[in-house]
């Protein structure tokens, strides 16, 4: 096998294991969005209740909260880097004849491993908040749950292999990727709001990952007249064209790609 | 001070440096250092903190691109052959580099794992690494209930698991009490014996460099000296016998005449420098007509020989502070408050 393949697969299964050992970790990963989910559900269903297209709030909001998770955790793969390096294990790491190629894409892929990890206790969750699921919508949203979770591990990759402490880390993602998760329509359909937030959350690229989400989870749940509209609930209208599934993915798997060879490159520089 | 080579280069070099050097900004950090360290020697890198032996040991395990210069690890050109060069060479660290969150067993997996090791293979070495550092009872503890002794025994299992030629120790005893320091040594010692390993070390214990074959000096980024510790000990004239004698002014005219010594005489005693004083002064006191009262016999050590060529004592250092306190942060306790 070559030493970047199995740099790939040894990190990935170390991160899994690390992900299980680390009870704290384990907790926060798969209590963080259930909390999400169930506090804002019920804090907020009675005050907003049906969303103007006749699509039930809690309905809306179920699959955001499924994306933000998925961008979160991918997105504190990057952390684990820095953690990594300042409890010295990213030397081991480093020095052994594993490439530099191979520890990127082992990071990524343990975090889209978790993510779908995450993502499977959500959907078990979904006849709580009266979501119906099929075995369909479940294999539809892996694939898309693994392109979202590449994507953003990149750019948590691409940060974390310039950080030396996770304070510095831990400051950008709150200045970065909270905003940019809460612009990218988790909680309200980016199609109908002030004109200067709807500029920013169409061209943040979370959008399109939170919309392509929905629209698999929503599939048989929204009426026909909320995609005709001119303000649809799902879909991101961009210059009058109303994205599709695909190309919400493409958007976001395209972008992905380029942060996760920006990322590679960033580590091939550190010797 | 420059240092020029007195040992001929070894056919059988495992590692080869020649004018290695690193600059950090302004900062020259290692300033042209070469040497040559043949196959199953211990070879030591002693000087203060700040020396410049991290540094050096980083090049020469491809983390660190040198500056100038080259090296060779068991053939292969630290710059081109990274990968080849890895697998070579085992490695622990000055701090610790363990998962302390898995196992013991499972850092050692990982590790063998990273380096492809085939199944059957990598279960019998585990085994036997873990058995022979007396850690086996414990393999399946997480690291972090370690003690620190332990944690450097299992960093050095882990460093020899893939069978490296050469094995890197950079202050593999730092921060460890006496006690432990001798027991680590026993160990390393021991499987350098069974496995026909080539050891390199850094350290800033000179008791420690007496385990060396050879030694290197470093201050400042240069080496100072290179060679056998007893050589280095020599080069200052030998050892110091002092004599305490019934009759003082004889022993200094016997000892002129009969042993060509030139002596000191303070009361009744007298003092005189001599190569391998162990084995003149026996001879010495065997045919000596005027009457001996008592004998010392002082061997310098290589803190004297450091003392000698830099005009400091080594041990005038302190540790630097950011590493102490790096130290302390990076302790259990600390580090779960940081997370």
């Amino acid at each position: 096998m070559s030493d970047s393949l199995r740099g790939t697969w040894v990190i990935a299964y170390r991160e899994l294991l690390r992900f299980i050992r680390e009870r704290s970790r384990l907790a926060s990963a798969l209590g963080m969005p259930i909390i999400f989910l169930i506090v804002f559900s019920e804090g907020l269903k009675r005050q907003i209740g049906v969303l103007a297209m006749g699509v039930d709030f809690v309905k809306f909001m179920y699959p955001g909260i499924i994306a933000m998770s998925v961008f979160i955790n991918a997105v504190f793969s990057g952390l684990s880097v820095v953690w990594d390096r300042e409890i010295g294990f990213l030397k081991e790491v480093l020095v052994s004849p594993l490439t530099r190629t191979g520890v990127v894409l082992g990071k990524a892929i343990g975090a889209s491993a978790i993510g779908l990890i995450q993502t499977l206790v959500m959907l078990a969750l979904a006849p709580i908040f009266d979501v119906s699921l099929s075995l369909k919508i479940v294999l539809e949203l892996i694939p898309i749950v693994i392109v979202l979770s590449l994507a953003m591990a990149g750019f948590g990759l691409l940060i974390g292999s310039r950080m030396r402490s996770q304070q510095g880390f831990q400051v950008l993602v709150q200045m970065v990727v909270f905003p940019l998760t809460f612009l990218a329509g988790v909680f309200f359909p980016v199609n109908d709001v002030p004109r200067w937030m709807e500029i920013i959350s169409k061209l943040n690229p979370l959008t399109y990952g939170v919309d392509a989400i929905r629209r698999i989870c929503l599939a048989g749940e929204v009426p026909r007249g909320a995609l005709a509209s001119s303000h649809p609930i799902i879909g991101v209208t961009v210059f009058g064209h109303t994205t599709t599934t695909i190309e919400d993915v493409a958007v976001v798997g395209l972008l992905g790609a380029a942060l996760l060879v920006a990322a590679i490159f960033s580590f091939n520089r550190q010797v | 001070m420059s240092y020029e080579p007195k040992t001929p280069l070894s056919p059988a070099s495992v590692i080869t440096a020649a004018g290695l050097a690193r600059n950090f900004g302004h900062t020259r950090a290692v300033r042209g250092v070469s040497f040559d360290v043949a196959e199953g020697e211990v070879f030591g890198f002693i000087g203060p903190n700040g020396a410049g032996k991290t540094t050096t040991i980083s090049m020469l395990c491809t983390l660190l691109a040198p500056s100038a210069g080259e090296a060779t690890i068991a053939g292969y050109d630290i710059a081109v052959n990274r990968s080849e060069v890895r697998r070579s060479i085992g490695l622990v660290f000055q701090d610790p580099t363990l998962d302390e969150y898995l196992s013991a067993i499972q850092n050692l997996r990982f590790h063998a794992y990273a380096y492809g090791m085939p199944k059957r293979v990598r279960e019998e070495r585990i085994r036997e690494l873990m058995t022979l550092m007396e850690l086996w009872d414990r393999r399946d503890s997480a690291v972090r209930a370690y003690s620190g002794g332990m944690k450097r025994r299992l960093e050095i299992a882990r460093g020899l698991l893939h069978h490296p030629r050469i094995l890197f120790l950079d202050e593999p005893t730092l921060g460890l009490d006496p006690q432990t320091r001798h027991r680590i040594w026993e160990y390393v010692l021991d499987l350098q014996q069974r496995e026909t390993l080539t050891i390199f070390l850094t350290t800033h214990y000179m008791d420690e460099a007496e385990n060396c074959d050879r030694i290197a000096i470093i201050d400042e980024g240069r080496i100072v000296a290179l060679d056998r510790p007893e050589m280095l000990k020599d080069s200052l004239g030998g050892d110091v016998v002092t004599l305490r004698v019934e009759d003082g002014e004889a022993a200094v005219a016997e000892l002129l005449t009969r042993h060509k010594l030139s002596s000191a005489l303070e009361g009744d005693v007298v003092s005189f420098s001599v190569p391998q004083a162990d084995e003149f002064v026996p001879e010495l006191i065997r045919g000596f007509s005027s009457k001996i009262l008592s004998v010392t016999i002082q061997r310098p050590t290589l803190d004297d020989v450091f003392l000698s060529l830099t005009g400091r004592s080594i041990r005038d250092e302190s540790p630097d502070p950011k590493q102490q306190l790096r130290r302390f942060v990076n302790t259990p306790g600390m580090r779960a408050q940081t997370r």
